[in-house]
């Protein structure tokens, strides 16, 4: 490193007047910062290249459509009608029964790693939890389709029949009439729901289970002082502490519910149309779309595809900055002292 | 100020009690944690309650059949059973807390429960296929869906992941890294730019990525489907989450440590080469490796851009070459019950390649920065052991002053 001081302003040493430093890096530092520079340029490089290059190739399709690409349900590009308002339709549905399955679970498991088990347990479990977040989604999709779904479709069945005044639980058939046969509930949004539910749920948890954790001492301590019992605490300490945490981690999880491809993709049986009935066969998501459509699409036919996926994106793109802001403002990992 | 510092030699207004050893009570421990015997009958006598009613209901009052229905009716009566047992004796304050107690367990056991079943289950089940050895070794070039499983395997599939996947880390990891300590050490306001444009794209759902190289590269250029398709397909993916991981990482690099070394008069590539990422170490191979297993088992992006193939292809420049995870979607689409014993086989090795690379990571990871393990330590001292001998043994010399020589450079004490 060579510093090269201002030797006139050194002479002079004023005594109220900053010295001048000027820095002037050596070869191996200039080098070091082009090449920084370079990886940082080329990452966001590729980054933007994706992005101009979806908006680009879905603006063909999106100029044809128009605004009601958001609200017209066929999906025939060929024919010029198109939109993914039955799919994205779909991909949002199947994306709240997914958290409604997954706010509760990992709710409750980020509490009792956080504030209930201890020692060593904890470790084990968080190490499990942490783990499962790695379980790759196609393993998760077998699961669904080969054991969970013929053991959900009694509970389908017996939500159907107790609850069919309420009208997203009923199922009925074409003509009406309630539909009983267990053919009626495969392949339903309320199964994919639960197993892109259970996918999510461990980064959820550990969300939420950092954002507990980080609940201070001395008001845990003051609860109990004042005689709160542990549900007391938690209720007045920890979860106030931790709702940037809960709030946060479940939109992450949303996100990544909404962009779920393979396992989806592999239980519903897909429909181009909004069926309200989540428990009855037929859903669709717009990855499912994606990965249904691309083989056989014309030119046209992808850059409506790419439409779709932009749509897709910019929806997780709101809820992960809207989520990720809610992180950052309930901490400050910005910097940290050693 | 003055008055203030005279008020405070006056005699103190408040008397402080003194306490000494002698003035407290001494008596035995209490214990806080724990259950009374009365607790655990409540716990499980309602439990025993709880799964007798179920039985009894079951059946007989509601339409309701199968082992979750079940379990749902069980778990209800549980926790009605469980509350009007605590409330025999306790207030309402405790009842509140001990059933909060019991939802929060048992929403672990279930969760945890469910994921480790989930687990088990694809391992179960692909052990069928995984006990014939042929499984690992064959490809299924020459074996029809109708073969008995003896017969095929799945080694070009794991090739094809092992090919792909190392693409895609010898794009990822020095682009990722280096853009993460651009992030951290230069900085600046393209770096903000940087990083929110890489927080923006972990939000590309795969699926996206997939058509984007689809799209762009194969119908564009190449015209057909290639490993190397695939690979940057999954570097696309990979990218913002190894890029994202490893500035967490390094922001956690205390800055004192980066201020020690630039005192000592290093330059910032020379702080950066031996302070900040050898501190960073073990936090930047976890997440590479996290970042590795995510891009294994993602099946989406490859769905688009690998194509499928049953023959070994080890050049990724030409031809389609199949993966695990498409292998196993690829094997589940047919109806026929070797085939899908195929699936799961191959979802088991996926899975096990998956839990391996984080088993790995968590043995190297999950220590914070400059935390050393015992025979890092051991070294760090045995080198400072050595620095300490030889500037005794330079001092010893006693050279005069214009012949000193000035201490070896940073870089050679720590080497």
């Amino acid at each position: 490193m060579t510093l090269v001081l201002d030797e006139a302003g050194l002479a002079l040493a004023a005594p109220d007047k900053a010295r001048a430093i000027n820095v002037l890096p050596g070869l191996t530092d200039r080098i070091f910062r082009t090449v920084a520079y370079a990886a940082g340029g080329i990452t966001v490089a590729i980054m933007v290249a994706v992005g101009l290059f979806l908006s680009l190739r879905a603006s063909t399709a999106l100029r044809v459509a128009g605004f009601s690409f958001l609200t017209q349900r066929a999906w025939a590009p060929e024919h010029q009608i198109f939109g993914v308002g039955a799919v994205l339709f779909g991909t949002v549905t199947i994306a709240l029964i997914a958290l409604a399955i997954s706010l509760p679970l990992s709710l409750g498991t980020a509490l009792l790693l956080s504030e209930v088990v201890g020692g060593r347990l904890r470790g084990v479990l968080v190490t499990l939890v942490d783990l499962m977040a790695a379980v790759p989604s196609i393993v998760f999709g077998l699961w669904g389709v080969y054991f969970l779904q013929a053991e959900i479709i009694p509970v389908s069945q017996w939500i159907a029949t107790s609850f069919s005044w309420i009208t997203v639980f009923a199922v009925t058939n074409a003509d009406g009439s309630s539909a009983t046969d267990a053919s009626a509930f495969t392949s339903s949004a309320f199964i994919a729901g639960i197993v892109v539910g259970l996918m999510v749920v461990p980064t959820q948890t550990s969300i939420m289970r950092e954002a507990f954790t980080r609940a201070p001492i001395g008001e845990r301590e003051g609860a109990y002082a004042l005689g709160a019992t542990r549900w007391g605490m938690i209720r007045t300490v920890v979860l106030p502490f931790g709702t940037g945490g809960i709030i946060g981690g479940t939109m992450l999880g949303l996100g990544r519910a909404l962009g779920e491809t393979i396992a989806v993709y592999m239980i519903i049986s897909p429909i181009f149309d909004i069926n309200w009935q989540v428990l009855k066969t037929g859903s669709n998501s717009v990855s499912a779309l994606i990965a249904l459509r691309y083989g056989e699409a014309s030119d046209f036919g992808l850059s409506a595809l790419m439409a779709a996926g932009l749509v897709l994106f910019v929806l997780t793109l709101i809820v992960n900055f809207t989520a990720s802001s809610i992180v950052a403002r309930s901490r400050s990992g910005a910097e940290s002292d050693g | 100020m003055a008055e203030s510092a005279q008020l405070t030699l006056e005699q103190p207004r408040t008397t402080l009690p003194s306490i000494t050893d002698a003035d407290v009570p001494e008596g035995p421990r209490r214990g806080v944690r724990g259950y009374t015997p009365r607790q655990l009958f409540d716990l499980f006598g309602s439990m025993l309650g709880a799964v007798a009613l179920a039985t009894l209901l079951f059946g007989w009052f509601l339409p309701l059949d199968g082992p979750i229905g079940w379990f749902v009716v069980a778990f209800v009566s549980f926790l009605v059973l469980y509350a009007l047992m605590v409330r025999t004796d306790a207030d309402r304050q405790e009842v509140a807390d001990r059933v909060v107690t019991v939802l929060i367990g048992s929403a672990g056991v279930i969760l945890i429960g469910a994921l480790v079943f989930i687990v088990v289950y694809t391992l179960t089940r692909g052990s069928e296929a995984m006990f014939h050895w042929n499984f690992l070794t064959q490809t299924m070039q020459y074996a029809g869906p109708l073969d008995p499983l003896s017969v095929g395997g799945i080694m070009h599939a794991i090739v094809g992941t092992l090919i792909q996947i190392s693409i895609a880390l010898v794009i990822t990891v020095p682009l990722g890294i280096g853009t993460a300590v651009y992030l951290n050490e230069v900085g600046g306001r393209f770096a903000r730019f940087v990083r929110t444009v890489s927080d923006a794209m972990t939000a590309l759902p795969s699926i996206v990525a997939g058509l984007f190289v689809y799209a762009a590269l194969i119908q564009a250029v190449t015209k057909e489907r290639s490993g190397l398709a695939a690979a940057i397909a999954i570097t696309v993916m990979m990218m913002p989450i190894v890029v994202r991981s490893a500035d967490v990482v390094l922001r956690l690099v205390p800055q004192n440590l980066r201020e020690a070394s630039y005192a000592l008069g290093s330059s910032r590539w020379s702080t950066v080469w031996h302070v900040v990422l050898p501190t960073a170490r073990s936090g930047l191979v976890t997440a590479v490796i996290l970042g590795t297993a995510r891009g294994i088992g993602e099946t989406s992006p490859v769905l688009l851009t690998s194509g499928i193939t049953a023959a070994l292809n080890t050049n990724p420049l030409s031809g389609p070459m199949i993966s695990l995870p498409l292998q196993v979607f690829d094997f589940v689409r047919s109806p026929e019950p070797t085939m899908v014993a195929r699936g799961f086989g191959a979802a088991a090795v996926l899975l096990a390649l998956v839990l391996t690379l984080f088993l790995i990571a968590r043995a190297l990871g999950g220590k914070a920065p400059g935390e050393l393990s015992d025979r890092q330590r051991r070294r760090a001292l045995e080198a400072s052991k050595r620095d300490l001998d030889r500037f005794t043994i330079r001092a010893n010399r006693a050279a005069p002053l214009d012949e000193f020589e000035p201490p070896a450079s940073l870089e050679k004490v720590t080497a």
